[in-house]
């Protein structure tokens, strides 16, 4: 019976990489521990480590090739008295290396349609006024890219700004966000913190008080579970308790809420959670572009600014304005996609919901206004109810927790500054009120789906 | 405060270094008497911790500092203010929430600061400052500068884990700060002996490094020659320094405290026996450094300073209503 290597993933939200380096060549005898392949994601270049021991009966897919999806068969070792062609067998029955097949098999789950990862089936066009002169040469970029170079810029242009967190110097970010910067910028600069959320935090306040511009990078928000007395007491309430005369100039950014498989612990959309608090902004922006010039202009803020970011989109590309100096306002929302029967209101993740639904609503004849909040304090309230004006229905999307949600939020403004307006409820889409589960099929239903979004916009249309 | 210099020499006190340690005390001294019977009338509100019994401990320390040296301290911050140089008044009036107050009356006694003065606060959290008062620090290395963050707290704040956070960063980056415990014994109404396992708070740093002292808090002189040597130590570069300064407050934790965790009697023999304002005067009169007339000078002069700071605070006006609305973001 032969064994077969298949392409490992390296991390929770890994789909794909590259197998940059074969170690092994056909024929030669592998043991389990030997480093046979180098594979390189969008994060980091990690060595891969045979787990059983035989001889290398094919090399399925060459060394170079992109885009390899987790799970695909790359090689075939074989086992004591098997010859090549065995090897071949193997290589045949399972070579198309399509990953879509080779995913884990998780059951399917009730809810209609796969969670996170989702891509929009086009690249959205924005269908407002656009953050950007017309006719700017884009460039595509990841959000991870975007973070960084809005960092590396704004670290140019002021001395005083600087970066701290666990993992941000050496390591170069523990999801790659911090890149280089290190490198240009050097360890009075770049720090690498212990592992010590509540003291670093009110270290950066501190300096923030003092007049330096630290940005403080949470590995996940859900560590900065530990330092959220220095954000919200110290942070975000000096500036009043002293009258004015002195506040935080401080932008605390990292992932917040589900990345793939890291439960209840590792989960949490905090979106709500900061967006309650007077003395802070908070931001989650969901393309490249916003990313960066969100990033830019919460680094330049006076206040504290909270920045919350994604893993799933880390990886995610749009195109960027190749601009010198491209900021993106602080409190403005965008529409997306322009429509006339229904309004779908997101931020951040939410928004591959949003876009994805709307575009299967548009299949059955439905037309939805995509509004992307990208600033939850201060919120652009007055874009959500302007398009609610036109198409007298709202959907609300959202990973986090139903109870006191940025829905919630949103639906009370609604009936308050737009009740003659509503034709119908407004409906919150929001993760379930659960703890999230590690299971991959409990997970799927914990998250908002797509089909739940589809499902709200037919219901308020009365379909 | 600036340093006061001695002219004489080395152990001979300066008769002016004496009486102005005597001034500052004895500011702070009536200051909070004057807060306690203002409270009494109503006229300030919510928490109020006084600090006397404790006035030797910031004064004999801010005599080391220098203009670009930070403090920053917990909610028991008014002496703290006074000897950073803060108008009383401006203290004062903040007690009673008026406009006139520090914070335009928006924070009260436990929230005050001074940019001007490079006083940050006026923490309510307890320990929540060490790492703010570590990330002034941070600031001045950042920018190259010789200047010191004291870092007051006390021995209940100790206890606090994110203070041995800040200690191992403190001492990993050298960050110029000293940390000043003021051991009054009591944790609100918590014995040390009961909340503490171990009860030299000076040693508390040895773990990670940082070298510390315990000092008599109820002599100025001998406050001020440790801070010295702990200021010295920070300006060399050499990282933090551990003060744990021994005093006691005669007050209860805060107004509404009937401090019954501790006899009458041990709060009269502190305050007959090891009183830092009668020590000082006392010193001063046997010293010959000055006479009674002097005392009696500095005495009415503080008295008519702490009046004019009472009346100040009851005739400015509470804040305008649209004061709610104002400070909480800055203008972008």
């Amino acid at each position: 019976m032969t064994i077969e290597i298949l392409m490992p993933a390296l991390s929770p939200t890994m789909e794909e990489g590259t197998l940059a380096k074969w170690n092994i060549k056909e024929g030669d005898d592998v043991r389990a521990g030997d480093v046979i392949a180098e594979i390189e994601t969008d994060k980091a270049t990690m060595e891969v480590e045979a787990v059983d021991e035989g001889k290398v009966g094919k090399i399925v897919i060459p060394e170079g090739t992109e885009g390899v999806k987790v799970n695909s068969l790359i090689a075939v070792l074989l086992e004591d008295g098997e010859d090549a062609s065995a090897a071949e067998a193997t290589g045949a029955r399972s070579a198309p290396s399509n990953g879509a097949d080779a995913t884990p098999a998780a059951p399917t789950p009730s809810a209609p349609a796969p969670a996170a990862p989702a891509q929009p089936a086009a690249a959205p066009t924005a269908a407002e006024a656009p953050d950007w002169p017309e006719g700017t040469a884009m460039v595509q970029q990841t959000v991870r890219e975007a973070l960084r170079d809005a960092m590396a810029e704004e670290m140019r242009r002021d001395g005083d700004v600087f970066l701290m967190g666990e993992e941000v110097a050496e390591y170069q970010g523990a999801y790659k966000i911090s890149q280089g910067l290190l490198d240009e910028f050097g360890a009075k600069r770049v720090i690498d913190t212990p592992i010590t959320e509540h003291g670093f935090a009110g270290i950066g306040v501190g300096a923030a008080f003092a007049g330096l511009r630290p940005i403080v990078e949470f590995m996940t928000f859900n560590f900065a579970m530990q330092a959220i007395d220095q954000i919200i007491n110290s942070a975000a309430k000096t500036l009043y308790m002293s009258g004015g005369q002195m506040g935080a100039p401080i932008v605390f950014r990292g992932p917040n809420g589900a990345a793939a498989r890291v439960a209840a612990q590792h989960s949490q959309d905090y979106a709500a959670w900061y967006s309650h608090v007077p003395g802070l902004k908070v931001v989650q922006a969901y393309s490249a572009a916003d990313a960066k010039g969100l990033l830019k202009s919460a680094i330049r803020d006076p206040n504290p600014v909270i920045f919350l970011e994604n893993e799933i989109l880390y990886g995610k590309s749009f195109d960027v304005p190749e601009l010198d100096d491209f900021t993106v306002p602080i409190g403005k929302a965008r529409v997306w996609r322009e429509g006339t029967d229904v309004t779908l209101v997101s931020f951040g993740i939410g928004m591959t919901y949003a876009l994805e639904a709307a575009d299967r609503l548009a299949d059955e004849g439905i037309s939805a206004e995509v509004v992307d909040l990208r600033s939850l304090r201060p919120m652009d309230t007055g874009a959500v109810v302007r398009s609610v004006q036109k198409t007298n229905r709202c959907v609300t999307i959202e990973e986090g927790f139903p109870v006191c949600s940025i829905g919630n939020h949103i639906s009370a403004v609604l009936m308050q500054e737009a009740f003659d307006w509503l034709d119908a409820p407004v409906i919150n889409c929001t993760g379930k009120d659960v703890p999230m589960p590690y299971a991959a099929n409990l997970e799927k239903l914990a998250l908002v789906t797509t089909g739940q979004v589809v499902d709200a916009a037919k219901s308020v249309c009365y379909r | 405060m600036a340093a006061r210099k001695s002219t004489r020499g080395k152990n001979a006190p300066d008769p002016q270094e004496l009486l102005g340690y005597y001034r500052d005390m004895l500011l702070i001294r009536r200051f909070e008497e004057k807060a306690g019977q203002l409270y009494g009338m109503g006229l300030i509100g919510g928490f109020c911790h006084l600090y006397i019994g404790q006035e030797a401990v910031v004064v004999g320390l801010q005599a080391n500092c220098k203009d670009g040296d930070q403090v920053i301290t917990t909610y028991r911050d008014h002496g703290h203010m006074l000897a950073c140089g803060m108008d009383p008044k401006g203290v004062m009036a903040e007690l009673t929430g008026r406009a006139g107050g520090y914070s335009k009356g928006k924070g009260g006694s436990m929230h005050m600061f001074s940019k001007e003065k490079e006083f940050y606060g006026g923490h309510g959290i307890v320990g929540a400052n060490v790492p703010l008062g570590a990330g002034l620090a941070f600031t001045n290395k950042y920018r190259g500068n010789d200047h010191v963050s004291m870092t007051y707290f006390g021995d209940g704040a100790s206890n606090q884990g994110q203070v041995y956070e800040t200690f191992n960063m403190a001492a990993l980056w050298k960050l110029p700060v000293i940390f000043v415990i003021e051991n009054n014994q009591y944790a609100m109404g918590t014995a040390q002996k009961r909340s503490t396992s171990t009860p030299a708070l000076y040693t508390r740093g040895e773990a990670f490094g940082i070298p510390g002292e315990e000092v008599d808090g109820m002599d100025v002189l001998k406050v001020k020659a440790a801070g010295a040597k702990a200021m010295a130590h920070c300006r060399a570069g050499k990282g933090p320094y551990i003060l744990e300064v021994k005093t006691y407050r005669y007050r209860g934790h805060s107004m509404s405290d009937p401090a019954k965790y501790r006899t009458r009697e041990e709060v009269s023999k502190m305050r007959e026996e090891r009183d830092p304002i009668d020590g000082l005067r006392k010193q001063i009169l046997d010293g010959g450094h000055a006479d009674e007339d002097a005392i009696k000078e500095i005495d009415k002069e503080i008295r008519a300073v702490v009046n004019d700071a009472a009346a100040f605070a009851q005739e400015s006006p509470e804040p305008d209503v649209s004061e709610l609305y104002t400070d909480i973001l800055a203008e972008a």
